[in-house]
């Protein structure tokens, strides 16, 4: 029956060719050429999937909507945005992290109010909060590097892989602030009524994952 | 902020037009019939109420309140929910009524919302509380009963996810040893965070056991076979007491006859602090939001001075109507008269006489149509009294 299909969201890109895998492993009957279709829905008749690719930050929207069951997130868009899902595994996919960075010698003022740019003010300004310090965000979309480069802000908070952006732009990170990794959400409704579906998704997914993890 | 435009409205308001308002009026009518004849009787209560009495006493988060202050300057709220205005009754007015009380209610409430995107700020709410009567017989009657009114209309594929924040609480409080720590799993489970939550528990120090005890928490869901597994967690009198509430809820329901409808879900946790023992939440499969939801909050009354046993649930009505999809309800029949001044007398005569048959007569001045045709065919039936020479004209 249609009705025990998954639609499941994704992230276009890296996450999705990682999660992909990850269904693979966990015994899913994917299709090799997948990955290599520009439609933005894709169907797997075999595993009874259908993919929504999405942008990143909007995956969890679609599923709290109801419109997919299940989804692949970022730890980062989660806080972020905040929406009513389960959060049910990590898939310790697309490891990264949070930081502050700012330009060499960069020293907190007391006197005037210190400007953060980020894509990602709510997490950033909660983040700031708890540490008892009051900042202004400045909300960008992209190229948050440039934000101290050109004086628009003395610290960006950003996502880290690799550190060579940061370097290139000569920033240093002064705090790493969290770990993110990619996590499957589910939205409330289908986690009760595809719970069969969701459930044998968990349970062959998390050895695929433990696996993983020690291999590394 | 920008000056709004003519047509706009404010966030999360909504319009109900003719054909929307027919499936509301059809909906309302049969679950509200339902809750009657379970014996449940109907209350209004006002709009507007104090915000440190009702407001305070809400399970809905302060951000969400509607906030204004009335003309001596007492902060007050849109009613963010119809328990609260009820607790305030049952604890003042009715406070001599024999209990057990039985009570419904079908009324708008109001959340400010963030984002809009499909969720609004001022909804119909229909419900019930069943306030003074602790046994589990009362939990059961209202959760048979809210899967009774959406049987009633018709609305397909349901189902109960039922839970006991008073287990969650006493093996939470018996592995960890405080309210502080209990809080904070409390938390990941409210946020439906079951990665921080597992990796909070890792990061404790408790013996091996008792961190399974934790984890197996997260996979107790499904039939009734899940109580028997969570016996094996539980350790004390409480959580014990607690499912054992939950297996006589589940007999309790199999005389209702709902048991294909329930599945228990024994992490379910709505709200940190304000149910406190069988909670429930209801879905269709047609809707990703959950349609409605109750519980027993036995201290909520103690907030309006009074300690009494209480439970109900509420169900949304423009839900409902969104689950149903498809659902279109007939539009009565109406006739439509089209005079002509000469015979004006004699169209509103025929009308009243239409109208004391039970018949929905629309009478209109054929002066007053632009367009006859365009304006007739709404009507399935027609009639036109005009000009001086018709054989019904009194003049």
């Amino acid at each position: 029956m249609n009705n025990e299909w998954l639609t499941i969201a994704m992230p276009k890109g890296r996450i999705f060719d990682e999660a992909v895998e990850l269904l693979r492993l966990a015994g899913y009957d994917l299709p090799p050429e997948f990955e290599e279709s520009r439609k933005l829905i894709i169907e797997s008749e075999s595993a009874g999937m259908r993919f929504i690719l999405a942008k990143p930050m909007d995956v969890p929207t679609y599923v709290e909507h109801g419109v997919c069951d299940v989804g692949v997130a970022g730890k980062d868009v989660l806080i972020e945005e905040e929406r009513d899902v389960y959060e049910l595994l990590d898939l310790q996919i697309s490891a990264c992290y949070m930081a502050v960075a700012a330009l060499p010698g960069y020293e907190r003022k007391k006197d005037i109010a210190p400007k953060v740019a980020t894509k990602y003010p709510n997490l950033a300004s909660s983040y700031f909060r708890a540490q008892g310090e009051q900042v202004e965000m400045i909300k960008l979309n992209g190229s948050i590097e440039l934000a101290p480069l050109v004086g628009l802000a003395d610290r960006i908070v950003d996502i880290v892989s690799t550190g060579q952006t940061l370097k290139e732009n000569g920033l240093v990170e002064t705090e790493e602030m969290m770990t993110i990794t990619s996590r499957l959400i589910v939205n409330p409704v289908s986690y009760r009524m595809k719970a069969a579906a969701i459930d044998e998704m968990v349970t062959r997914l998390e050895p695929v994952i433990a696996k993983e993890e020690t291999s590394e | 902020m920008v000056k709004p435009l003519m047509f706009e409205k404010p966030t999360g308001m909504r319009d109900t037009l003719p054909n929307l308002y027919r499936v509301k009026e059809s909906i309302r009518k049969k679950t509200s019939t339902e809750m009657r004849q379970w014996g449940y009787e109907p209350i209004e209560t006002p709009t507007l109420e104090y915000f440190d009495t009702v407001g305070y006493a809400s399970a809905i988060l302060e951000q969400q309140l509607f906030k204004l202050l009335d003309q001596q300057g007492h902060p007050l709220v849109l009613r963010p929910d119809m328990t609260a205005p009820i607790a305030r009754i049952a604890a003042s007015t009715l406070k001599e009524k024999q209990r057990p009380v039985r009570l419904t209610y079908d009324a708008n409430v109001f959340r400010a919302q963030q984002r809009e995107g499909g969720k609004t700020a001022e909804f119909e709410q229909v419900g019930v509380e069943l306030i003074g009567d602790e046994t589990v017989s009362a939990d059961g009657e209202v959760i048979a009963l809210m899967l009774s009114a959406m049987n009633r209309i018709e609305l397909q594929d349901v189902q109960v996810a039922i839970g006991n924040v008073a287990f969650v609480h006493a093996l939470l409080i018996d592995i960890l040893g405080s309210e502080e720590r209990a809080e904070v799993l409390k938390r990941y489970l409210y946020e439906k965070n079951y990665v921080g939550f597992r990796r909070h528990v890792e990061s404790l120090s408790l013996s091996s056991i008792d961190k399974r005890r934790l984890e197996k928490l997260l996979k107790l869901r499904g039939g009734r076979e899940v109580l028997d597994e969570a016996y094996g967690i539980a350790e004390t009198e409480e959580a014990r007491q607690a499912l054992d509430d939950l297996v006589q809820l589940s007999d309790v329901l199999t005389s209702f006859g709902v048991e294909e409808n329930v599945r228990f879900d024994l992490n379910l946790l709505m709200h940190m602090s304000y149910y406190t023992g069988v909670v429930f939440e209801a879905y269709s499969s047609n809707l990703g939001y959950p349609i409605g939801s109750g519980g027993r909050y036995d201290e909520l009354l103690r907030r309006f001075d009074q300690q009494e046993a209480a439970t109900g649930f509420g169900l949304r009505l423009d839900l409902l109507v969104e689950a149903l999809g498809s659902a279109e309800v007939e539009q009565e029949q109406s006739t439509c008269l089209i005079f002509s001044h000469e015979r004006r007398a004699e169209a509103v005569r025929e009308a009243k006489r239409l109208r004391e048959n039970g018949e929905t007569v629309v009478l209109q001045d054929i002066a007053g149509i632009a367009d006859v045709d365009a304006f007739s065919q709404a009507y399935p039936k027609v009639e036109y009294l005009i000009g001086t020479n018709g054989g019904g004209s009194s003049e």
